[in-house]
Formats: C-alpha cells, sequence, structure tokens
C-alpha cells in the first residue's frame, strides 16, 4: 500500500512530524518500507502561459515561444515538445531554476535564437521516469506560482509493507484510523452523501452463488463524457499512490478502492444484455480479460455475467468486452462484496494477482459497498457529468460475514504479555480500534467492526493491546523453567565432533546447494532417479542431490578457476534418495563427505612436493573413524561406484554395517562435469559414523611384548587387507598388535609377486612368552597364510 | 717443598692445560697414588706426634684446594664442550614448521554452533528435521491453510502441491510437539528454501528455530531471552527493536531489527507467542500451556557479525573467503 503523506493528513492530521509519524506506523505493524519524494529536488520553477508559440526560423523540431510568468515582460523560451501550444499553462524553469540532478538554468540560444528559460516535462522535475511532452496544466493555474506550492510537491510517498492479516490498511481510511488510535486523534473522513437519482433506471441483480458473493451493488450512470481528463489532484492522487491515470472511469475506480478500501468496476452498460448474475463459472467458459489475454474458466471461478454471458472474472479482472471504452456513454458501476475464504486463491489459479484480488482475498469491509458506490458517483459525475440512476443491490444478510463477538479475560491479558494494563486504557485502545467494547468482571466483551477479518480469538485481542500499547513498552524478563537434565548417550558422537576431526585434518567446509545441475548428477551417479524441481530457479539447481558429490566438485572447480588449486573440503547435510517406503517417498539421509585435490602438502622447504593419491584421502577417512570409534571393525571392499575410479575407491563398511564410499573421481565423469584436477572424494553415512562404543578397560599387561618381523611373499592380486585380517584371526589373543611396515616389489621378487613387511607383536597377560610359544604362533601364521594365499616367507 | 709451592705450582699447571687429558695428567701427578700429595703424607711419620694433627691437616687442605681447582676447571672444559655442541645442533626458528594442515568451519556453521550453545545453556536441545517437507508441517500445522496469502509470500519451492522444499524450519516445532509433551525447548537449525534470487536472496538459506512450551510464559519473556541473546552474540550493546508483525502461527507476532552501525534498522529475526491453533493441533491444551517460537536467520546474523557484504559469497565457496573464518 502506497500513499501521500498530504493525503493521509487529509484524514487525520496529529501533530507528529513526518518521522515520528512514519516510526508510528511502522512500530504499530505497518512496515514502512520505502519513503520517497514525490518529486524531483528543484526550485525555481513557475506556471506560465503560453502567450505565443511559432516555428523556430532554423530548426524544425523546436518552437520559438513568449511566455507569461507575471513578469513585466514575457520571456523568450524555445521549446522542443510537440504539444507545446498557443494559450497552455505550463511549467516554466526561469533562469536561475535549478532542476534535479543540480541541473541550473541559464540564458542559452538554441540555434541562433536566444532562450531564458524552458518548458519542463513531468520526467524533468521527477515527477514520472518518462514524458511525451511538457507539462499542461489546467486553465485555471495561476500565472507565476510556484510549482511545486501549485502541485503541493512537497510530499511524500510511503510505502507499507502490509503484512496479509491486515486488510484493513489497504486504505487510506485504515491507515488513518491506526494513526488516529496511535495518537488518539479524531478522523476527518471524507464526506460521502447520497446521489439522488436523476433517471430511472434500475438493473437487475442475481447473486446465484451467494457464499461467494452475497452483497451486490450495482448503478447505471447514462450520458457521461470519458474523454474528459481527470483532474490535476486526482491524477496526483493516484501518481503518488503507485497508480497511472487511465481514464476518468478507472481513475475514479481507483481512487476510492485506495481511499475506502473498496475494489470497484464499471462496465459499458451497452454490453450488458439484460441484468447482472453473479454465479460460477461454467467449466471451460471462455473470457477475454481486459489486457487481451483469453482464459477459460474454472468451475469454481465466480463470474459476474449478464443473461447470455461472462463479463467479468469476479473480483480479480474485468472483461475485453464489457469495458469501458473511448465511445462509452451509459455505465454500470459496480461496488460488491466477494467473499475472502471462496477468493483465496482464486486470482493465482490463472497466473493474476491484481490490487483488486489483492483486497478481496484479505477481506473488504462488507458494509462499505454503499458508501463506496455513492463516492465513485459523484466523482463520477463531477468529471465527466452524466444522470444517475438510483442504486440496485441484492444482498443475502445472512450469508455475509456476522460480527465477531470475542471475549478477552484480563487475567489471560496479563499471563500471555507479563504486565498488567489499566483497564481503562484497555477499553478506550479496542475502542478506537473500532470494536465495541463492554467491560465485565474478568474482562471484556468485544464486537470486532467488519473490516478486521483478523480479529476473531482471544489472542488477537491480545495482540492488539500489546500492538497499540507498544511492544517497546513491555518489559523484558527471563523465562523461568525446571532444570530438566537431559540423556545424552556417549557412544553416540555429535556430527559437529566429526566436522571437529575434518578441521584438525586440515579439511574447510563448504555449503553447497541441495539442488544441483541434473546433467553433472546424471554423470556422477549414473541416471539414477533423483527428486526434481518443477519450478525451480534454473534448470542447473533443479536436481534434488543425490549425494555431495556434484556440490563438492563444483566447488572444486569453482576453486580451481581462481588459482587455488590445492583442497581439502568438506560438506555435511542431508542427500534426497527416491525410496517409497520412506515418509513422502523420499530418503533424507545426513552425509558427511569430503574432496581433496592438489598436492599432499603446500610447496614447502622440506615436504616432498607431490599430488595426493588415494592413501592421502584413506588416511584422512582412517583418522577420522579411529577419532570417533577406534574399537569398530572397518573393511573397504572393492564395489562399483558410478562416478569412482574402478581401481581406485572402495566401500567402506563399519561392523558389516555400509558406511560410505571413497575414491579417485572416475576420469570420464571428471570429463563430463568439467572437473580438470585429480579429485579423490568420501562420503560417509553419518548415522552409522557416529555410533561408537562406550570404552570397557582391559588390564594392560606387567609382561614384556615380543616383535616379530615377518616378511611375506604373495601374488600381486591378493589384497593385504585379507592377508592382515587371517594373521588377525589365527593370531590369537597373544597378538596384540599388528604392523605393516614395508611393501616391496623388484629385485629379488618374482615380477607379479608382492612382499609385505609385517610386525607381529606378541604379548600375553600373565607371563612373559617363552620363546617356544612365540614361535608356535609365528608359524600357524605362516603356515595359514601359506594355506590361504599361497604366500612366502622372504628369503 | 712446601705446601704453597705445591699448591701455587698445581694451579699454574691446571690454569696451563689444554683438555681434559691434560688435567687428568695433572690430577695423577698430584693427587695420584704416588702422586705429590701422597708423598708428602708420607713424610708426616717422621714429625713428632704433637705436630701430625696439624701438618695432616695442612697437607690436606691443599689437597683439596688442588682438588677443587681441578673440578672447577672440568667443569668448565665440559661445558664449553657442550656449548660447542648446542651450537653445532642449532637451527634457524624463523623457517616455517612442518606443520599440519589447518582447515575450518563455514561461518554459517560458526554462527549456528555459537547459537545452539547460547540456547543449549538454557536446556534447549537441538533437533533437525527433513527440508522435503510435507504441506502439513511446513504450512497446515503452523496455522497457513491452503490458499492463504501468507503461503503465497512464501516463494514456495513446490514438487506438487502436498510436498514441497521446507520455506522455514518451523516445521521442525510440529514435528517435536507431536511427540513430546510439555514442558518444551528446542532449538532447531537447518536450510530453509524460497524461489528467489537476488543481491539479498539465495534460493536456500539458514534458520535456527527456537521453541519454548511450558506453563506461564510471557511476551515479556521472549523478549528478554532475546534480547540477551543478541547482546551475547554480537557482545555489543545493540539498539534492538521488538516490531509487530504476522505469522501465522504465532500470535502476538513480532520481527525483531537491530540497528547497524550505518544506522539502517536491519531484520534479523521473527518471533512471537505460540499461536492457540498450532497448540491444539498437536494436542497441547493452550489453556495450560503457552509458549513461544523463534526463527533466526543465520545468514543475516553472519553478515552483520563478521562484516560480510554479498550474502551470495556464502554459497560460492571460494577457499579465500572461507579461510578469513578459521
Amino acid at each position: 500500500m502506497k500513499f501521500s503523506e498530504s493525503w493521509l493528513r487529509e484524514w487525520v492530521n496529529p501533530q507528529v512530524s513526518q518521522q515520528e509519524l512514519i516510526e508510528q506506523i511502522t512500530m504499530a505493524g505497518l512496515e514502512v518500507d520505502e519513503v520517497a519524494p514525490v518529486a524531483g529536488e528543484f526550485s525555481g520553477v513557475v506556471v506560465g502561459h503560453v502567450v505565443e508559440c511559432g516555428p523556430h526560423p532554423d530548426a524544425e523540431k523546436l518552437q520559438v515561444t513568449k511566455i507569461d510568468v507575471g513578469q513585466d515582460e514575457l520571456l523568450d523560451i524555445v521549446c522542443g515538445a510537440k504539444n507545446c501550444r498557443k494559450d497552455l499553462k505550463v511549467a516554466v524553469a526561469t533562469i536561475g531554476a535549478v532542476l534535479p540532478g543540480n541541473f541550473k538554468i541559464k540564458k542559452a540560444k538554441l540555434r541562433g535564437v536566444p532562450s531564458f528559460g524552458m518548458l519542463c516535462s513531468e520526467a524533468e522535475l521527477g515527477l514520472a521516469d518518462e514524458a511525451p511532452g511538457i507539462i499542461e496544466l489546467p486553465a485555471d493555474a495561476p500565472i507565476g506560482q510556484d510549482i511545486r506550492q501549485y502541485l503541493n510537491l512537497d510530499d511524500v510517498a510511503i510505502e507499507v509493507d502490509l503484512t496479509p492479516n491486515r486488510a484493513d490498511c489497504l486504505s487510506i481510511q485504515g491507515i488513518a484510523r491506526e494513526v488516529g488510535v496511535l495518537n488518539n486523534h479524531d478522523l476527518t473522513p471524507v464526506e460521502v452523501n447520497p446521489v439522488a437519482a436523476s433517471i430511472d433506471a434500475a438493473v437487475s441483480i442475481e447473486l446465484k452463488a451467494e457464499q461467494a458473493c452475497a452483497k451486490y451493488a450495482g448503478r447505471i450512470i447514462k450520458g457521461v463524457d470519458v474523454s474528459k481528463a481527470s483532474p490535476l489532484w486526482l491524477v496526483e492522487k493516484l501518481r503518488r499512490s503507485g497508480i497511472r491515470s487511465i481514464d476518468p472511469i478507472v481513475d475514479v475506480t481507483n481512487l476510492v478502492m485506495l481511499e475506502l478500501g473498496q475494489p470497484m468496476h464499471a462496465f459499458d452498460l451497452q454490453q450488458v444484455e439484460g441484468g447482472i448474475v453473479v454465479r460460477l463459472a461454467n467449466d471451460g467458459e471462455k473470457l477475454t480479460l481486459l489486457d487481451g489475454q483469453e482464459i477459460s474458466l474454472k468451475a469454481d471461478s465466480l463470474v459476474i455475467a449478464d443473461q447470455s454471458k461472462a463479463l467479468a472474472l469476479a473480483g480479480i479482472f474485468g472483461g475485453k468486452d464489457s469495458g469501458v471504452t473511448e465511445s462509452t456513454q451509459d455505465i454500470l458501476l459496480e461496488s460488491a462484496f466477494f467473499a475472502p475464504d471462496f477468493m483465496m486463491g482464486k486470482a493465482r489459479q490463472y497466473g493474476l494477482h491484481t490490487d483488486s484480488s489483492h483486497r478481496f482475498e484479505r477481506g473488504v469491509d462488507p458494509s462499505i459497498q454503499l458508501q463506496a458506490i455513492e463516492r465513485a458517483t459523484q466523482l463520477i459525475l463531477d468529471i465527466c457529468g452524466g444522470e444517475a440512476a438510483q442504486v440496485s443491490t441484492a444482498e443475502v444478510a445472512s450469508a455475509l460475514p456476522q460480527a465477531k463477538k470475542v471475549t478477552l479475560r484480563a487475567a489471560k491479558l496479563k499471563s500471555k504479555l507479563g504486565i498488567e494494563i489499566a483497564d481503562d486504557t484497555v477499553t478506550e485502545m479496542l475502542t478506537r480500534l473500532g470494536l465495541t467494547v463492554e467491560k465485565t468482571e474478568a474482562g471484556w466483551n468485544a464486537v470486532v467492526p467488519g473490516y478486521r477479518f483478523d480479529i476473531s480469538i482471544e489472542e488477537d485481542l491480545i495482540e492488539e493491546v500489546a500492538r497499540i500499547y507498544g511492544y517497546n513498552n513491555i518489559p523484558m524478563q527471563r523465562p523461568v523453567a525446571q532444570l530438566n537434565m537431559s540423556a545424552k548417550p556417549e557412544a553416540v558422537k555429535s556430527l559437529d565432533y566429526a566436522k571437529n576431526c575434518l578441521v584438525n585434518l586440515g579439511y574447510q567446509e563448504a555449503i553447497t546447494y541441495s539442488f544441483v545441475d541434473p546433467k553433472k548428477q546424471d554423470a556422477l551417479h549414473n541416471n539414477a532417479q533423483a527428486l526434481v524441481l518443477p519450478h525451480p530457479i534454473s534448470a542447473d539447481m533443479s536436481a534434488m542431490r543425490l549425494s555431495c558429490l556434484a556440490g563438492l566438485l563444483g566447488a572444486v572447480v569453482y576453486n580451481a578457476n581462481r588459482q587455488q588449486s590445492r583442497l581439502q573440503l568438506f560438506e555435511s547435510g542431508l542427500i534426497f534418495t527416491p525410496d517409497k517406503d520412506a515418509e513422502n517417498g523420499i530418503r533424507q539421509t545426513r552425509v558427511l563427505a569430503g574432496a581433496i585435490t592438489g598436492l599432499r602438502h603446500g610447496e614447502h622447504w622440506t615436504l616432498e612436493k607431490r599430488p595426493v593419491d588415494f592413501y592421502d584421502i584413506k588416511g584422512d577417512v582412517e583418522a577420522l573413524l579411529q577419532q570417533i570409534d577406534n574399537k569398530a571393525e572397518y573393511e573397504f571392499k572393492i564395489e562399483s561406484h558410478s562416478a569412482l575410479h574402478p581401481g581406485q575407491s572402495a566401500a567402506i563398511y563399519k561392523n558389516s554395517q555400509y558406511l560410505g564410499f571413497i575414491g579417485a573421481v572416475h576420469p570420464e565423469v571428471a570429463k563430463k562435469i568439467g572437473l580438470k584436477p585429480k579429485t579423490f572424494v568420501f562420503e560417509l553415512l553419518t548415522n552409522v559414523l557416529l555410533t561408537s562404543q562406550v570404552p570397557a578397560a582391559q588390564a594392560i599387561s606387567k609382561f614384556p611384548s615380543n616383535r616379530r618381523d615377518l616378511a611375506f611373499v604373495v601374488d600381486k592380486s591378493v589384497q593385504v587387507g585379507k592377508v592382515l585380517s587371517e594373521i588377525k584371526k589365527v593370531g590369537g589373543n597373544q597378538l596384540v598388535e599388528l604392523n605393516l611396515f614395508d611393501v616391496y616389489q623388484g629385485e629379488g621378487i618374482a615380477a607379479d609377486k608382492i612382499s609385505y613387511a609385517i610386525a607381529l607383536t606378541l604379548q600375553a597377560v600373565e607371563k612373559t612368552l617363552e620363546e617356544k610359544e612365540i614361535s608356535a604362533i609365528v608359524d600357524k601364521v605362516v603356515e595359514h597364510l601359506n594355506a590361504q594365499f599361497g604366500a612366502t616367507l622372504r628369503d | 717443598m712446601n705446601l704453597d709451592a705445591i699448591v701455587a705450582a698445581a694451579e699454574l699447571a691446571i690454569k696451563e692445560a689444554n683438555d681434559l687429558a691434560a688435567l687428568d695428567d695433572i690430577r695423577v701427578q698430584y693427587l695420584g697414588k704416588k702422586g705429590l700429595f701422597t708423598e708428602q703424607m708420607k713424610t708426616l711419620g717422621k714429625l713428632p706426634p704433637e705436630e701430625k694433627p696439624k701438618a695432616g691437616q695442612a697437607i690436606n687442605q691443599a689437597k683439596q684446594q688442588v682438588q677443587a681447582l681441578l673440578n672447577d676447571k672440568r667443569d668448565a672444559f665440559q661445558q664449553a664442550e657442550l656449548d660447542k655442541k648446542l651450537a653445532q645442533e642449532s637451527v634457524d626458528i624463523t623457517l616455517p614448521g612442518r606443520a599440519a594442515h589447518a582447515g575450518g568451519l563455514h561461518p554459517v556453521s560458526k554462527t549456528i554452533q555459537r547459537v545452539e550453545s547460547f540456547f543449549a545453556d538454557l536446556g534447549f536441545q537441538t533437533r533437525v528435521g527433513p527440508e522435503v517437507e510435507d504441506d502439513w508441517h511446513n504450512f497446515d500445522a503452523l496455522n497457513i491453510p491452503d490458499n492463504h496469502p501468507a503461503r503465497a509470500d512464501h516463494d514456495t519451492f513446490y514438487f506438487n502441491p502436498k510436498l514441497v522444499l521446507r520455506t522455514q524450519t518451523s516445521g521442525v516445532q510440529i514435528r517435536t510437539m507431536e511427540a513430546e509433551q510439555p514442558p518444551l525447548r528446542i532449538i532447531s537449525p537447518g536450510r530453509v528454501y524460497r524461489n528467489d534470487y537476488d543481491q539479498t536472496h539465495t534460493p536456500m538459506f539458514h534458520q535456527v528455530e527456537g521453541l519454548l512450551v511450558d506453563k506461564d510464559v510471557t511476551f515479556a519473556q521472549l523478549k528478554g531471552i532475546l534480547f540477551d541473546f543478541l547482546q551475547f552474540f554480537f557482545e555489543e550493546e545493540l539498539e534492538v527493536r521488538f516490531r509487530p508483525s504476522f505469522f501465522p502461527f504465532t500470535e502476538p507476532s513480532a520481527e525483531v531489527d537491530v540497528k547497524t552501525k550505518d544506522g539502517n534498522w536491519l531484520e534479523i529475526l521473527g518471533c512471537g507467542m505460540v499461536h492457540p491453533n498450532v497448540l491444539k493441533g498437536v494436542n497441547i491444551d493452550p489453556e495450560q500451556y503457552t509458549g513461544f517460537a523463534f526463527g533466526i536467520g543465520v545468514e543475516r546474523l553472519t553478515m552483520l557479525r563478521y562484516g560480510v557484504s554479498d550474502l551470495r559469497s556464502f554459497f560460492e565457496n571460494d577457499v579465500r573467503f572461507l579461510k578469513q573464518f578459521n
């Protein structure tokens, strides 16, 4: 809702400054979004009269004028506007005037003809963004008067961002009512008197959908002259409210809407066959709207129709065929109540949103229709002339909103707000807000006025009292509550803990969008089905992610393009997997994912300079796993993943439960997603990752341990992980530590073989192991590995 | 040779000794089994008994004197040797260390952790919820029925009329109250989504939802807790205002603005007393219990706290930007 300060002050004019007024409005819950001057900053512009206007001797497009600005002599001014003509009243920037942008008017010569000033357009004075020609002032504009004064331009346009509950403030009347309450100040509403009928022409009105429309007022006005111009005050009021002047009929209906909050419509009476029928549309019925688009009506839409056809989409948009045109002589004015419950969402079904639908959806005062139609009639007669008939109305009183009665308990008011407000103060606030208030022993019984659709329960009244009392006047207290301790399972580590582990390993946290480019995701996930947004911000942000890969690798590319080549990134968040067994058909799983690329270490005087490889990311993941739960069994298994290099990737299992994946990005996939640097990734399910075990302490052996180093030679195809787990299996309790400390291939070993040097640390709890016991274990291990893998001891 | 002369000679020899070996030779020469002092002791036998103790004492004193001189010199040699060894081992301590890499949390995470920690101290437990949400939890249960104009204001991402990307973390309130009975104190951080993208809007951002439901909870308490939070979060005296607003799921409702350094009010959170319809919807008796709820805009808070000027930089993940917050 946008309006000018001066218009508001016509309705209510408390002794507060502009700044105070704006502060008051904002702090009443009507947030002021913008306060803008209604004109540019200028001075020295006065009303002038074009006494002479003739062609320029040397320039086709220029005219030479003599202008009377009330001084002793006429001013010679050269003007380029086509609409400049003799006898016009114009806005004259005289010598010394300063126009917006600090543009100073000086004596000038245009193509050899001297010019002592400039005739201004609306754009040049900051009244409009563009203008076709110079301003044409009314004939009675007083010559020589300052334009700022004449047009009352020292005014501001106030734009209020209204919340959807405050439909009552979608009018000057509503805003004025609030300002009146805040200042305990009476209103001076515009005077509206019934216009006596000068012709007899009733229109029949049939309400066929009373739940949607229970009140409809119509009035015929004959012989209107639509070619008349809207008066300057009307055009300016509309302009300052952000509405362009169209023709006097539209302008008047718009003005009444802004002034009283009642959207209105005018039909060309010639196009209305028989009477008005307010009915639901027939499914598929066609209607061409005022803007020319033809819509196919839905059966749950309300239309204003005549005997044969739909004329308008009720409360939303007029129809083209029944609209007022230049040739219109007789009109039918409409002022109706359309129920908000019914209207909600109706405009949106057609992709429409109008000032009218905006108001009807939120609620228009059901008692204001007659006042509005009288006000509009008077203005139309004043501007366009014509003869008005009596108002015809149809009403189903029982279907109209009934006055709501709401009880407010003083005790509830106090307990909800935490303060005590004097009874009389509450009574006065509610009364000024337009409620009919009756004080009772326990509090108040209030009857809510028709324009307050948002008040229907006790809390609504509590909010009104708090609002008017001023939120800032309510003291600050502290909640008082029971101290309830809560469970904190020790074996469940927090996600923050895991994130901090990664930070300590050098990872930087990223946050990427949950929706990704479906093309990239298809490349990474082999066209797996994803949840897709039908109306995304853009096509490359339309698929809900199936993993963090698309986002993280996108971040790698983004940074690589900015010379940031050594990266360790991680992200945590939900991934979205279609799953008909999950709630709402979508499984939402929290994961912790990472990506590394570039050199393992930044260039350093003593550290080796080498690119990261599989074992770097595996080491990072192992460090993370060990910090969270070092008692679990972790297994890295070959398992293919569409995004990963088949020879450098693994699935990770924790105690035989799937935990996630790790590996190098598949080179073909990398090409498809524009990823150049060799990158390694992991992604882990947090619910599996973060479980651990509460420690159960064991006695530490007091006896010395023994270490035996064994070098096994096996086929290269043998996974050393399996070798190690077999050693653990046969090593028994006395094998307390197992460490692979060297891997060797080359001289002395067959080409298809590999040697693993493994240290076994043996120790017993109850005694020092004897040599023969140690040998027995070692022999058992050697024999078992030989049997399992054909492993031999290296010579 | 009298004792003084022996000591003087020893002192001179010790002084001139160049290394530990020379020093050891001197030790043998004077203090050894066949050394000068042993010889001196042998002369004691020739003295009359009454002179023996005094003479013996004198010899011992002289011997100790020499021993002390030897010890001092030996210590000096050892110290010098150590000094030399240490000097050889010294490194340039200004060379960079072989450090582990340092990573860091995203500034949005840092803010969320700080918010959580303030409220955790007051017994608010963290809860999380789904981001693909049904319209019941995102709208209906929050007193936003179908076609309510507030729905249109949300710029919602719809998958279908019943399924959305959550526009607010408030749905977690509902999920919590459906499962648990008051008293309740929860905080719920997470991603939310709105179909809007420009300089001041990203289609995804973060909120922290807070909810307290108990007996005798008041609007004045809501003001107090949020005021305290803002002062502690920003660690400075900020001007804060509570401005009446509208959220279908709270009443009275307020938006909270803080005054920025350039003198403008910046909206950073919405709050209010839980609407009785919301409580009734989850079978909590609004006559018995009241509550307040608030939703904090995490990015706004982070921008204000650290002086970030472009919202979009949070999701570009430029490591040069991110590392500033480590």
